[in-house]
């Protein structure tokens, strides 16, 4: 090693492997032998979401304008990803399309309607990766109202199962229920920093 | 055996431990001396039993309907246990496929060196200020103190984390920071400290997270640089995860242009399909719920979503020092989920000041020590009664028993010259070893007992016993000596 | 049945009662109990304060002196624990292999009692007489180490006479933990109290344990605030029949 200075990387993974260099036992091989995969329960899912203070809508596809436009006041600003389908926008709000939004704008509208990728039914759980319907992780985040609208073929009932259909180099945000915190006493609250209102419409 | 070198290091070179005067791994004071402080509060007593109730019930409750929870639980040891075993490649492995993501990372061997690293590219990027993720690395290396000596201004989101900075305090749970502290409290901070915060707010948790929301907005759209923590980094992958609740994570992971992660290098898993595991056992042991609101997994950079520079600092700080110990590296598999501090009686009793370090309960009661090397926290080994409940607990089946007896044994090693215990503990083993000696023991203790102090009042050391507890009188009769008698 | 009692170096010291109960018991039910009196101390307290190496030389002896034996039985599940769980550790911390598995073989073969009476000798109803309110405690080791679960309590709900009351919060460690209770007195105390809190609103007039250690705890706790309430081994409950009339109003520890 003469004629170069040990880095930190150098010395860091010395000492990792001067630790182990006195053996020591094998570990024991890794046994999955826990739940893989189950029925899907999309009732159990809308029971759990509802668990955590999701609203949890049922709409056919023709009626998802409808059912939004039940949630969110006439002339609401809504941030939509510029993959979203358009039939599933009321006329009664204002669609802002997400072109490089800045923050201000995004904070400012009254909610975000957004697809998603994968539904945990076991643990109440949308998962969104960032595709065209479901746009950059900040729409989804800063205003106070999310619409997420779901089908039930992305639902699935176990974590596992979730994991092998989601891609790992996309973003990916796990959301369980609306914004909430247990640092008081314990006691969950619904609505800190993220949104603090989350409507789910379960497509059949 | 054959003397393995590496980099010209040998193989037998003495672990290093963390470096003192930096970070928060070591208290003023010994723990009893602590714990007595905190035993006298009767409020923090309150707190501390209503707490940790509460979340003992809601974490059994979830636990209860995971049929195959067991299972999970050996997968979650074994796959830690694996990635130990395999610690140094699987770091260089993530290290490649972050940078090959567009992330850049950097080594840290303790404290000092990270401090320095992420300081430096905090003004790299222009900035006095950054917004701060709940991280449990940045508690143990003192970052917030470096950035502030380096004119830095860190702000914690995380709710508690806040009502900690606000109040001068320090944390007490390693996922409820201000668990010590009730809403009535809460509020008597947030009056005294939080800017522009209205008079008439009201003690409810609600009107309490509102007035959170309302003091940080500004300063998440307004702050260039984030730093954070990981809950996990995956080898395979270079995938990183951050688990939370109040969606502070995900302002600090989406909003800022830069991103700065810290990490204990233990906290590597080796594959994408391992986070299966571990996102099913974390919240249930920890929140006690089902799947905590929000988790956030970021691969390097995406282009034109969140972030566009990420830097990830790898941290030893005598993490290499308890992996070299075949005994107590387990505890390197620690989630940082806080089941041992909520089961625990000591710890419901004694708070988490009262064990000094970053690091409370019983995993912090085996972990702190051997990150500090046992000198510097001797007496935390023994602030244990050994009842396991905290094994029992543990979603990576962390025998703390067992370990902390274990460190027992270390610190007494530690101790350069004879103490009045270890005299007095080689004498008994000496006259246990001996039974007509250990006959005559049992006759010679009766005989000073019923010769003087009846009940109660024994001398230091053991008055600590009889000061609130009386002793037995010895019997008339031993069992041998009934038995011989038959 | 040839069983060999492991005494536990406490109760020979202290608690004599909770031994010569065993040795009634097993001999009421039929069998042959033998005191290998070469026995001392298992060492726990030596292993749990940190002196494993001091342990060596009780490991060894503890070895050799129930290595003979096919059934070995404690009145204590902290001490069971320790055979079970410590001394083949302590040998192999100490570089001898062949103790340490001489060690575990013996630790195979040792029972606390409540797992030797349902386990071994496949007896719950063991014919006892114990008219009294009992709460009973489960010690930690018994519970945690050795998982003896809900044994006790099937033995004692079989006592005729017995009135058995639910301990709230049972399974909350009394404090006790050996040095535990002299190196941290006042956490120890407050963990004494809440156990002593929730013994007194059961309205029991018996605390039972399968340890005396933690019913010495209990117990001068229980004492010193003249609570009236006994402390009272296992074993001296199963031991009492109509014939023998129950322990005396002695408690454990008397003030």
């Amino acid at each position: 090693m003469v004629g170069r200075a040990v880095t930190s990387r150098d010395l860091v993974l010395g000492r990792l492997r001067a630790a182990l260099a006195t053996g020591g036992p094998a570990p024991a091989p890794v046994s999955r032998d826990y739940v893989q995969a189950d029925t899907v329960d999309v009732d159990q899912l809308a029971q759990r979401l509802t668990d955590y203070r999701a609203h949890v809508h049922r709409a056919t596809e023709a009626a998802v304008a409808d059912t939004i436009a039940d949630l969110l006041p006439a002339g609401a600003t809504v941030v939509v990803p510029p993959g979203l389908p358009p039939a599933w926008l009321p006329s009664t709000v204002t669609a802002l399309t997400d072109d490089g939004l800045d923050h201000g704008r995004i904070g400012a509208a009254d909610a975000v309607v957004t697809a998603a990728a994968v539904a945990i039914a076991q643990t109440g759980t949308i998962v969104l990766d960032g595709s065209p319907d479901q746009g950059r992780r900040v729409l989804s985040l800063l205003p106070d109202r999310h619409v997420c609208v779901l089908r039930a073929e992305q639902v699935v009932a176990t974590v596992p199962e979730a994991l092998a259909r989601l891609t790992p180099h996309r973003p990916l945000t796990w959301i369980s229920g609306p914004s909430a915190t247990s640092d008081i006493e314990l006691i969950r609250v619904e609505g800190v920093h993220g949104p603090r209102h989350l409507h789910v419409v379960l497509l059949p | 055996m054959t003397r393995r070198t590496f980099l010209g290091m040998p193989a037998t070179a003495p672990p290093v431990t963390a470096p003192a005067g930096v970070g928060h791994l070591r208290g003023d004071e010994s723990f009893p001396d602590a714990a007595r402080r905190s035993l006298a509060d009767p409020q923090l007593r309150r707190n501390l039993r209503h707490a940790t109730t509460t979340i003992r019930a809601k974490s059994a409750g979830v636990i209860d309907e995971q049929a195959d929870w067991e299972q999970l639980r050996a997968a979650g040891a074994a796959i830690k246990a694996d990635t130990l075993h395999r610690l140094p490649d699987l770091l260089e492995q993530l290290e490649e496929k972050v940078t090959g993501a567009g992330g850049v990372v950097h080594w840290a061997a303790d404290a000092i060196e990270a401090n320095r690293i992420v300081t430096d590219l905090v003004r790299a990027a222009g900035a006095d200020r950054v917004i701060k993720v709940k991280s449990m690395a940045t508690q143990e290396i003192g970052l917030n103190e470096a950035l502030e000596a380096a004119g830095i201004t860190p702000v914690e989101t995380d709710l508690a984390e806040l009502i900690v900075q606000l109040g001068d305090d320090r944390p007490s749970h390693i996922l409820v920071p201000a668990i010590h502290r009730n809403r009535a409290e809460i509020r008597e901070i947030f009056l005294r400290e939080m800017p522009g915060v209205d008079p008439a707010l009201a003690d409810d948790p609600t009107a309490l997270a509102a007035a959170a929301r309302r003091f940080l907005r500004e300063t998440f759209l307004s702050t260039p640089v984030a730093v954070s923590g990981a809950n996990f980094a995956v080898a395979e992958t270079g995938t990183l995860a951050v688990v939370e609740s109040e969606g502070n994570g995900r302002m600090c992971l989406t909003v800022p242009d830069t991103l700065i992660t810290v990490m204990g290098v233990e906290k590597v898993v080796p594959t994408w399909r391992d986070l299966e595991v571990f996102l099913q056992l974390l919240p249930r042991a920890s929140t006690g719920e089902r799947m905590n609101p929000y988790t956030s997994m970021w691969t390097g950079v995406t282009p034109g979503d969140g972030p566009q520079a990420f830097h990830l600092v790898l941290l030893d700080n005598g993490r290499s020092a308890v992996l070299a110990d075949e005994v107590g590296r387990q505890a390197l598999r620690c989630i940082r989920c806080s089941a041992c501090l909520n089961v625990c009686p000591v710890y419901e009793r004694a708070g988490g000041h009262a064990y000094g370090s970053v690091y409370p309960g019983p995993i912090g009661a085996v972990l702190s020590p051997q990150l500090t090397g046992i000198e510097d926290n001797a007496s935390l080994p023994y602030a244990s009664t050994l009842c396991g409940a905290c094994y029992d607990a543990c979603p990576v089946k962390i025998n703390i028993p067992e370990l902390l007896v274990h460190l027992r044994a270390e610190a007494v090693e530690s101790r350069p010259r004879p103490t009045a215990e270890s005299i007095a503990m080689a004498a008994a083993a000496y006259t246990m070893d001996r039974p007509r000696l250990y006959a005559a023991g049992q006759r010679a203790a009766r005989l000073s007992r019923l010769a003087g102090r009846r009940g109660r009042g024994l001398p230091p050391p053991l008055n600590g016993w009889t000061a609130s507890r009386d002793l037995p009188e010895p019997p008339a009769q031993t069992f041998r000596e009934w038995w011989a008698g038959r | 049945m040839r069983i060999a009692l492991f005494v536990t170096c406490l109760a020979d010291t202290m608690f004599p009662q909770a031994a010569t109960a065993t040795v009634r018991l097993l001999e009421r039910l039929g069998h042959d109990v033998v005191f290998p009196t070469e026995q001392t101390c298992c060492g726990q307290m030596h292993v749990n304060t940190g002196y494993p190496r001091e342990a060596v030389p009780l490991v060894r002896r503890h070895v050799r002196v129930f290595d003979p034996y096919d059934v070995i039985v404690a009145p204590s599940g902290s001490c069971v624990g320790s055979v079970r769980h410590q001394h083949a550790m302590v040998a192999r911390r100490a570089g001898d292999v062949r103790l340490a598995s001489r060690a575990e073989s013996v630790a195979g073969r040792t029972y606390e009692l409540s797992e030797l009476l349902v386990d071994v000798l496949g007896v719950t109803d063991v014919g006892a007489y114990y008219p009294h309110r009992v709460t009973y405690h489960p010690t930690c080791h018994s519970l945690r180490m050795l998982r003896v679960g809900d044994r006790p309590r099937q033995l004692l709900r079989a006592v005729r006479g017995l009135d058995l009351v639910e301990l709230p919060a049972a399974e909350q460690c009394c404090g006790f933990g050996g040095t535990f209770a002299v190196k941290n007195p006042e956490t120890s105390t407050a963990m004494l109290a809440d156990k002593m809190r929730h013994v007194l609103a059961t309205g029991a007039d018996v605390c039972a344990a399968g340890d005396v250690s933690c019913l010495m705890h209990i117990g001068g706790g229980l004492s010193r605030l003249r609570t009236g309430v006994r402390t009272v081994h296992l074993a001296e409950i199963l031991a009492s029949t109509e014939q023998s009339g129950t322990p005396s109003a002695r408690s454990a520890v008397r003030s």
